[in-house]
């Protein structure tokens, strides 16, 4: 067992970006793309009226869904939280679909029956979004248990909040997964924030990470907005997982740039705090680490830019002009 | 027919599906070799199947229900039992907004096929948090199928016919039902759902009774009979789905229902079959609609105490007699 906290090395970074081959960096960083500009769009959209409901925006933490995700198998499983769009989108799932449900429409992943806070595509083993926080955890643990009796190699990403973390599910479902040695890497995203709840407000520890050590498995706590270091933590937890010995904690500090839902301007949150954190944008960042290991030129970038924009456009265009179901399909798919 | 207890009855159903499927396991607290379950469904299971597939649990109710849904949504076949009914309470989350939704807000790409397994039910002492009769907490979640088995012969028809659906269902048993005995036929058999069964005939009143009250109310059709007065007994065998197809004929045929149900009157089961028949046979009632259920009251202790509240022969017969 051991418990191991960051260090922010550059040369580390540089180490791990000659090793990856350049395709894995390049997926990761149009990845990210993807998700920022989605969700920038999802914004968008809401503001013209055209997403009912409500939104939690994965803006700010995209490193975390897509170091995990560029680490998994596509028979690999995840769950996901009511802040769902980036891990829907790291894990491979479908631009158009993703957003059409997020419309409500009927080519959306759910038929228009979950909405924002429920996307699922059990297509790609991504088991879905739960609204109620904590909730996915024990699901993840199921899907462990599965994956154990079944005999296979898979392993499963839990990814839920610091807030989650007081839930009773957590301590439930990290101990089952502990007793049970099952192949779950459990993904605390820590935005300091549950709500408008700041961690400090919540418990009286600094490090969700620390938690762990009361379950007897490993954690550890990464810089959620370095995309590599996230990757780095994770492959060394799937391959552990894989091989049969047991679950990981990784706690991964970054914060969202938005307020929690579309109705919260965050005026809980210091300016500075934000500032700073808007300075360690994980997309800004992995641009940097990019250019300055040579792995991809600013022309390069701009193309990928430039091509992520245009699918967003697309799933735009899907959305929107798909229907709306018939106000009956309400009734369908109550049972199996 | 040979007879066997409903216990036993339960556990051919579980020990025929495990053979039969190899996704189907059991998880719950004590289940496994070291106690069999708090009430034997399970002993001897574990010694035959091995302990991975009959699977002890820490005392984590919620993360029990939740293991068995993610292991439902990846392919297997979960039977979870949940040591009493009223911690059912501890699970809620999961098996009301995350097992019943699932095919749901899915838009259907997922099935949830999970089986828990509870006994409700008063009448052994043992107070407020293991007694409670909670069924139509379950019948109000859209999502589920919720079981009511009253002997042998429909808990192991109804079990197996859980085991293999693609939903999730709430298995409902009877702590006072374990021992009693019935006849089970050696054939391989399974009882579709909303199927309800008349456990005895009669023309002049319809008693719809389920789980242990099933018994009390043939009891007292056999008291009645002695006076004179034929009463029909209709076990709906599942609450949901809920068969009103047999519950409207037999009410249009004698005319006069009495519903007898061990929960708690106030939005309880028999406030739904009433409303049901209120509804939609109103006509054909010679009689106001009588409910026979147990009293807004947490379950006592004291065995006079929980007498009192219990529905019991005498009441059903004073309902009968009241309306004929």
């Amino acid at each position: 067992m051991f418990y191991r906290k960051f260090t922010n090395s550059l040369e580390g970074e540089i180490r791990l970006i000659t090793n990856l081959a350049k395709e894995k960096f390049v997926g990761m960083y149009r990845r990210m793309l993807e998700v920022r500009f989605f969700e920038e769009k999802v914004f968008e959209l809401y503001a013209q009226n055209l997403v009912p409901g409500t939104i939690h925006l994965y803006l700010g933490e995209e490193a975390v869904a897509v170091g995990v995700c560029s680490t998994l198998r596509k028979d690999d499983y995840i769950t996901s939280t009511h802040r769902g769009h980036g891990h829907c989108i790291a894990k491979g799932a479908d631009l158009n679909r993703t957003m059409a449900e997020i419309l409500g429409k009927k080519t959306g992943y759910c038929k228009g029956k979950g909405g924002s806070m429920h996307i699922a595509d059990f297509s790609i083993n991504m088991l879905g979004a739960t609204a109620v926080v904590g909730a996915g955890l024990p699901i993840a643990v199921g899907a462990g248990l599965s994956v154990k009796l079944s005999k296979t190699d898979q392993v499963v990403a839990c990814f839920f909040g610091e807030g989650a973390s007081n839930q009773g599910t957590f301590h439930e479902s990290i101990n089952l997964a502990s007793l049970w040695k099952l192949p779950v890497i459990f993904v605390c995203e820590n935005n300091l924030y549950a709500m408008g709840t700041r961690q400090s407000r919540a418990m009286a520890i600094e490090n969700i990470a620390d938690r762990a050590i009361a379950y007897g498995i490993p954690s550890e706590v990464v810089d959620g907005n370095d995309v590599l270091a996230v990757y780095e933590a994770t492959q060394e937890a799937v391959e552990r997982a894989r091989k049969g010995n047991g679950p990981t904690l990784i706690e991964c500090k970054t914060y969202r740039h938005k307020g929690h839902s579309r109705v919260d301007p965050a005026k809980y949150r210091p300016r500075e705090e934000v500032e700073g954190w808007l300075a360690k944008d994980p997309i800004k960042r992995l641009k940097e680490k990019l250019l300055q290991a040579n792995t991809l030129t600013e022309a390069e970038i701009q193309r990928i830019e430039k091509e992520v924009s245009a699918e967003i456009e697309e799933a735009v265009k899907f959305a929107t002009e798909s229907p709306y179901p018939t106000p009956e399909e309400a009734l369908e798919d109550v049972y199996a | 027919m040979p007879k066997i207890t409903y216990r036993e009855a339960l556990k051919e159903a579980l020990r025929e599906e495990m053979q039969r499927d190899s996704t189907v396991f059991l998880l719950g607290e004590d289940i496994g070799r070291y106690w069999g379950g708090a009430f034997k469904v399970t002993d001897g299971l574990a010694e035959e199947f091995g302990d991975e597939r009959v699977r002890d649990t820490p005392i984590s109710e919620n993360a029990i229900i939740g293991t068995a849904v993610g292991a439902a949504v990846t392919g297997k076949r979960p039977v979870a039992e949940i040591m009493f009914g009223d911690l059912t309470a501890l699970a809620m989350d999961q098996i009301a907004n995350q097992a019943a939704k699932i095919a749901y807000m899915f838009g259907g790409q997922a099935k949830c096929p999970l089986v828990i397994r509870t006994p409700f039910g008063a009448g052994v002492n043992i107070a407020s948090h293991h007694s409670q009769s909670l069924e139509a907490w379950f019948m109000h979640v859209p999502g589920l199928y919720v079981a009511v088995p009253s002997t042998p012969y429909d808990a192991k028809g109804l079990l197996k016919t859980a085991i293999r659906g693609n939903n999730p269902v709430f298995f409902c048993e009877h702590k006072l039902l374990y021992p009693i005995e019935g006849e089970v036929p050696k054939e391989e058999y399974t009882i579709p759902f909303g199927l309800a069964d008349i456990k005895r005939e009669g023309t002049d009143a319809t008693i719809v009774a389920t789980l242990y009250m099933v018994h009390k109310a043939l009891n007292a059709a056999k008291e009645l009979e002695e006076k004179g007065i034929s009463a029909e007994v209709v076990d709906p065998r599942t609450l949901t789905p809920l068969d009103k197809k047999t519950i409207l004929k037999s009410v249009k045929k004698t005319g006069r229902l009495v519903i007898v149900s061990e929960d708690c009157k106030t939005a309880g089961v028999s406030a739904e079959i009433a409303a049901i028949v209120a509804e939609e046979a109103i006509d054909y009632l010679d009689a106001p609609i009588k409910r026979v259920a147990e009293p807004d009251t947490p379950i006592p202790f004291s065995p006079t105490l929980e007498q009192y509240v219990i529905p019991d022969e005498k009441a059903i017969v004073k309902a009968v007699k009241e309306i004929v």
